[in-house]
């Protein structure tokens, strides 16, 4: 049929006919059809993903001169960004803080998805999406929530005051970086246990009844069988909960008090804003975007070294190749 | 039964409302290879993991050389199981896997490696013993998941339709090479399968299932020539099943009347004048009668006839309109279709089975 044009009636088998239209033509050419399937999709990540980190570095070595923005080429803003203490010492107090919340959101998440996966029978989707359900809440209601729950006037303040176990309210609650860690663990905790919970119910029920056919304790078959196979769900989960709230700059600058000004978001934002330092700001930005990168290519990595072929980690692999292409946008 | 390796005592299961295994009780012999056979749903399986203990029965006693075995969990049972799809760790390599029972018995490592090399050498994969299981063929991970059973040395072996998943050819070497097994170590075998053909292979003793019961149990030759239920005969092979009438009983033979005509057959059960019953032939049995010559005869109009190689299987339409089959020699010119055809068999190969 080939060289046949458009609207050109073919004939077929025992003098049936055909006529061939254009779409037919691009389901017959794999490029064209390739090009169709893919042309929207490229350019929304061109125009809305590709092009704004362009400019972000680029701005990066854009000189601050009198105030002013200039398109002078510098490496000032890097030569500051570590000539200081502050910045990397920012970073790192970020991080530690992420690598908090990452480390109690795992704590709470994965006895909750191995309850889920394995031990509830009734209401098993019921109780899932209970724990998904807030994540359709917008976030700065849940933030906010926080602050009504610590505030000087807050429901705990009020609780204690109304049991006699205080007389004065308690005023290190809100403002500090505990409540940044408490609403992040909250906040967060959902995305560590999705991957989690998606590797588990993965795994097959005959293994471990393989692992205990073969002598070996419920315990053991936790420690030998369902743990490995569960570790690419938690290193994606872990990866979820510390990239995020490691970038997360609302709930410092909402529950954080002073404590929010050691955040490198909250840092980044005010470059940008009352600094009016934009080539700074990007170059701080640049910086965590490399970290951000690296540390998911070395989660990807793990990840990969430990997904063995099978059923297992098939799930988290995919959800977290999913979220992952959210993730910079969060960070920078 | 002392002498049994494992009891069954009235055990039940039931999941709901379903009744999957209802008031089975049987032995197993030690060094027995002994297969529940059966379609999906009958409780073959169900059977099997009970005795495994991943199921807990719902009533009944499972016991192990006359201890009650039926609260204990699967890791304290001296049974492995060679699973379905196999279920090896995808994580461990094809070494690891086989030696996890030694390592979680706390066997040291010394006779543990001696012990894993030998299992190995015994299905023949120990040049693969570096390999993912993910790198193995059906057949080889089928190898490994038998030497991750037996390296363990456990008094009873469960197989839940383990060749289920090869392709022809590698699942009757596997069957023979099980057998051979069962045979060499003389470990008790227990085996489940919907294959008829494979279990007729390889068992000592079949237990056909229906039901959640036993319909019939028997050595495979046994329950071929004699089954005692229409089940049974139309489950096992190819069987002609004929509606008859029990006529009565003359000299431990079964007189049949099948329309006008009357016939003999034997039966593995009592039977009472009047019964509703079944005549079963296999197809091997029936030949066309010579003329004049006498005992059991039964008319009938020739159709089809369809060559399949080594034999050619003839049609029958009886006059009740039932349709039976029986194999022509090679070399037998087969009769023209809408010919008349009296058939006749031994009067031992008509076995009168009921429901």
């Amino acid at each position: 049929m080939s060289g046949s044009k458009d609207g050109e009636v073919v004939e077929v088998g025992a003098g049936g006919r055909v006529t061939l239209t254009w779409l037919d033509r691009v389901r017959a050419n794999r490029r064209l059809r390739t090009f169709v399937a893919a042309f929207l999709p490229v350019s929304w990540v061109t125009a809305l993903l590709l092009f704004p980190y362009l400019f972000l570095l680029a701005h990066s070595f854009f000189r601050l001169r009198d105030g002013q923005l200039t398109h002078e080429l510098t490496l000032a803003n890097y030569q500051r960004l570590f000539g200081t203490s502050l910045y990397p010492t920012t970073i790192l107090f970020s991080a530690g803080i992420a690598a908090r919340v990452t480390i109690v959101s795992l704590c709470l998440a994965y006895p909750l998805a191995y309850l889920l996966a394995f031990k509830v029978r009734k209401h098993k989707n019921l109780l899932y999406m209970a724990v998904i359900i807030p994540l359709w809440v917008s976030y700065l209601v849940r933030a906010y929530a926080w602050k009504i729950i610590l505030g000087q006037e807050g429901v705990l303040n009020g609780l204690l005051r109304s049991l006699g176990i205080i007389d004065q309210p308690l005023t290190f609650l809100l403002y500090s970086k505990w409540a940044v860690m408490l609403a992040l663990i909250h906040i967060y905790t959902p995305f560590t246990l999705m991957p989690i919970y998606a590797v588990l119910e993965a795994i097959p029920k005959a293994l471990k009844e393989a692992s205990q056919d073969l002598y070996a304790s419920r315990w053991q078959t936790f420690r030998h069988v369902v743990l490995p196979l569960s570790l690419p769900g938690v290193i994606a989960g872990s990866t979820f909960a510390f990239v995020l709230s490691m970038g997360d700059f609302i709930a410092p600058v909402l529950l954080g008090g002073n404590d929010s000004a050691l955040m490198v978001s909250n840092l980044v934002v005010s470059l940008f804003g009352v600094a009016y330092n934009w080539p700074l700001g990007a170059a701080v930005s640049v910086v965590m975007l490399v970290l951000t990168l690296t540390l998911l290519w070395l989660a990807n990595r793990l990840e990969r070294a430990m997904n063995y072929g099978g059923q297992p980690g098939r799930g988290a692999e995919g959800q977290k190749e999913q979220l992952a292409r959210q993730l910079p946008q969060g960070v920078a | 039964m002392t002498t049994s390796l494992l009891d069954l005592r009235h055990v039940s299961k039931r999941f709901g409302e379903f009744v999957a295994v209802d008031d089975l009780s049987m032995a197993v012999a030690p060094g027995e290879f002994l297969t529940f056979l059966g379609a999906s749903g009958s409780g073959k399986t169900t059977t099997l993991r009970m005795i495994a203990g991943f199921e807990l029965p719902t009533s009944g006693e499972i016991l192990m050389e006359g201890a009650p075995i039926t609260q204990l969990p699967p890791f304290k049972r001296d049974i492995n199981t060679v699973f379905q799809h196999y279920a090896l760790f995808p994580h461990m390599s094809v070494r690891e896997n086989v030696g996890y029972g030694l390592r979680m018995r706390k066997v040291p490592a010394a006779e543990r490696a001696r012990r894993v090399t030998e299992a190995l050498d015994m299905v023949q994969m120990g040049h693969l013993e570096a390999r993912a299981p993910r790198q193995l063929s059906g057949g080889q991970q089928q190898r490994v998941a038998l030497a991750r059973a037996l390296i363990n040395r456990p008094r009873v072996l469960l197989l839940d339709e383990p060749l289920g998943a090869l392709d022809l050819k590698l699942r009757k070497e596997m069957q023979l090479e099980l057998k051979h097994l069962n045979r060499q170590l003389g470990l008790t075998f227990i085996y489940v399968t919907h294959d008829q053909e494979e279990a007729l292979t390889m068992s000592d003793r079949i237990a056909l299932m229906r039901n959640g019961r036993i319909e019939q149990l028997s050595a495979p030759q046994e329950m071929y020539d004699r089954p005692v239920t229409r089940y049974v005969a139309d489950f096992i092979g190819e069987s002609n099943l004929l509606r008859a009438t029990v006529r009565g009983v003359e000299g431990g033979e079964v007189v049949l009347g099948i329309g006008p005509a009357t016939v003999r057959a034997v039966s593995a059960r009592p039977w009472a004048a009047g019964a509703e019953a079944w005549l079963a032939v296999r197809p091997e049995y029936l030949r066309p009668a010579a003329p004049g010559e006498s005992g059991n005869r039964l008319d009938g109009t020739a159709r089809e006839s369809v060559f399949t190689g080594s034999i050619t299987r003839q049609y029958v339409t009886m006059p009740d309109g039932s349709s039976v089959v029986f194999h022509l020699p090679a070399g037998t010119t087969p009769p023209a279709a809408g010919s008349s055809l009296t058939l006749t068999w031994p009067v031992e190969r008509g076995i009168c089975v009921g429901e």
